[in-house]
């Protein structure tokens, strides 16, 4: 069984976030990249499962659409594990835009089990995963927050309103998965940071397409009023706040 | 003439509050284009009377898809269903919740019409032409505006983004029996778990959350006595959840479940940059610590700086006292 993830390369989840001088960008000079949190999840479990006595997996690759400046992201995910990686090569643009690629690329393989996070940690988009499956006309399960793999099927458990079902799908499949699915994500060993240089990283054409979403401009926040302190003794004067100005309850 | 459809999500034949929040926002977002239909698409069983309420929100049609198939959630033949009903209606815009169920349709309903998608829209649209749509970035620590430069388009909607709107219009139900290509579903659902009773984090008005400062899991009794006089859902942090002292399904922050609550009360809570991007949405932030440095207070609205325990105690009493009066 052979499974793919899908990564995406995202800046670090303290990074200070500021537009640029003319508000079209975020600018992101010094910003530390990383894995997005739920792909690096995703890998950690996957690794789990190929270690398992008579695991079925017999390839783990790691695929990523961006430039050269992706590479030390995906090196990062063989360093962790990965067997081979893709990169797509050119810088991923909207959420139809990056799955219109990876789609395409992943005309020329097959894999049983497609993974990808239920968002990115920076355009928060929650689509990229089902709109691959869609593309490639594959069934998919969303909000996957834990994943077996049985012999030709994919047990998995789907968060849904104050609760979750185990369902059962046939491979080949995408599975889009969330908090849950592993404890910790794992960090790079110095042998694997090692292994990691040799490993395959193959670089894929990208296809001609056109995004269908365009993002325009960017603001931060306006400040927030300063917080009203109130006595820890006094809360009665609390309850009348959230009352008569707060309006709240 | 312009037509919105809404994906009008049903939770065991019951609309919740964030499908009536996108049948405001899309009869709003119709008036802005000067008029047309607002529709709403319902799949699975629903009784007539509730496919009605939608019309207290705008909505003028409601089209319900019946199929024994669309008792459970197939990402794919949901998608096909909708997508096929967009077409027939000639609709330009469809909107969604941003729901786990919006998130494995609407993309695919997208890719299916062509349409550009914006997922978590944040409010109406700034601009019609071209169609412009604010939405938070960086889990808000930034605001974009987005322009859908296709013909059709497809909107998830941040909850409590736009709010419940009364529009009371005269609605027609249309119900439709469904045929769905069964060999087409691969979902199989072996089993359901549910907690019966409680109050979902995500559909809760109200919530209390607790942090490290609540100093145990044996702690945590107080936080439940304020949740309850307030019929507030109870959350918790990473760490608390990660040493096992509550659930991970209280886990709010963002790795855990994003929310928007209208109150959000942080008890022993210091504020990490990851919890915060969980709860920034909420209308009213009140924090309680023992840090007046704390961070989690430049997010709040109202602080208290004292120890968790002893301000829940003296909170829960003055509540209970204010709802004995009013």
């Amino acid at each position: 069984m052979k499974i793919l993830i899908c990564i995406s390369s995202v800046p670090d989840t303290t990074t200070k976030i500021k537009p640029t001088g003319d508000g079209k960008a975020i600018d992101l000079a010094n910003v530390q990249w990383i894995i997005n949190p739920w792909d690096e999840l995703a890998l950690t479990r996957v690794l789990e499962l190929k270690e398992q006595p008579n695991s079925k997996i017999e390839k783990i690759t790691v695929l990523t659409v961006g430039g050269r400046n992706a590479e030390p992201t995906i090196r990062k995910a063989l360093a962790i594990g990965a067997d081979d990686a893709i990169r797509v090569d050119t810088e991923p643009g909207d959420n139809y835009f990056t799955a219109f690629q990876i789609a395409q690329a992943l005309k020329n393989y097959d894999y049983d089990i497609i993974i990808c996070g239920i968002e990115s940690s920076d355009y928060n988009g929650s689509s990229t995963g089902s709109m691959i499956a869609e593309m490639m006309d594959l069934p998919s399960v969303s909000s996957v927050s834990k994943l077996e793999i049985e012999s030709d099927t994919v047990k998995m458990n789907r968060e849904i309103s104050g609760g979750f079902e185990v369902i059962e799908m046939p491979t080949p499949m995408v599975a889009i998965v969330q908090k849950g699915i592993a404890i910790e994500p794992r960090i790079p060993s110095m042998r694997g940071i090692m292994m990691a240089r040799s490993k395959p990283l193959q670089v894929v054409e990208s296809a001609d397409v056109k995004p269908l979403t365009v993002f325009c401009s960017y603001t931060l926040p306006s400040p927030k009023a300063a917080c009203k302190m109130v006595d820890a003794e006094n809360m009665e004067e609390l309850v009348n706040l959230l009352h008569n100005e707060a309006k709240i309850i | 003439m312009n037509k919105v459809i809404i994906f009008a999500e049903n939770f065991e034949g019951v609309f919740k509050k964030a499908t009536f929040e996108a049948v405001s926002y899309g009869s709003r977002i119709v008036e802005q284009m000067g008029g047309g239909e607002v529709i709403a698409i319902s799949l699975g069983e629903v009784a007539d009377e509730e496919l009605k309420s939608l019309g207290a929100y705008g909505a003028t049609r409601v089209i319900s898809l019946h199929n024994e198939a669309f008792n459970s959630l197939d990402a794919k033949i949901y998608a096909k269903t909708i997508a096929d009903n967009v077409k027939k209606e000639n609709a330009g815009l469809i909107i969604f919740t941003d729901s786990n169920a919006s998130k494995a349709v609407a993309p695919r309903v997208a890719v299916r019409l062509h349409a550009g998608m914006v997922f978590g829209a944040y409010g109406l649209p700034s601009n019609l032409s071209p169609f412009t749509i604010p939405k938070k970035v960086f889990y808000g620590k930034a605001f974009t505006e987005v322009v859908i430069q296709s013909e059709v388009k497809v909107i998830s909607l941040s909850q409590n983004s736009f709010g419940v709107v009364e529009n009371k219009k005269d609605i027609v139900v249309e119900n439709i029996d469904h045929t769905v290509d069964t060999d087409q579903i691969k979902t199989k659902i072996l089993s359901v778990e549910k907690s019966t009773g409680k109050i979902l984090l995500t559909d809760a008005e109200i919530v209390v959350s607790g942090g490290r400062g609540m100093k145990g899991p044996d702690k945590w009794k107080p936080l439940e006595d304020l949740a309850e006089t307030l019929g507030a859902g109870l959350a918790c942090t990473r760490p608390v959840s990660d040493e096992g002292w509550r659930p991970h399904t209280e886990h709010v922050g963002q790795t855990g479940k994003i929310i928007a609550p209208n109150l959000y009360l942080a008890f022993g809570i210091s504020g990490a940059i990851q919890h915060l991007a969980g709860v920034s949405s909420s209308k009213v932030i009140v924090a309680v610590n023992t840090d007046k440095d704390a961070p989690i207070f430049s997010a709040a609205d109202y602080g208290v700086v004292g120890d968790a325990a002893t301000v829940l105690i003296g909170l829960n009493d003055a509540l209970k006292k204010f709802k004995s009066e009013n």
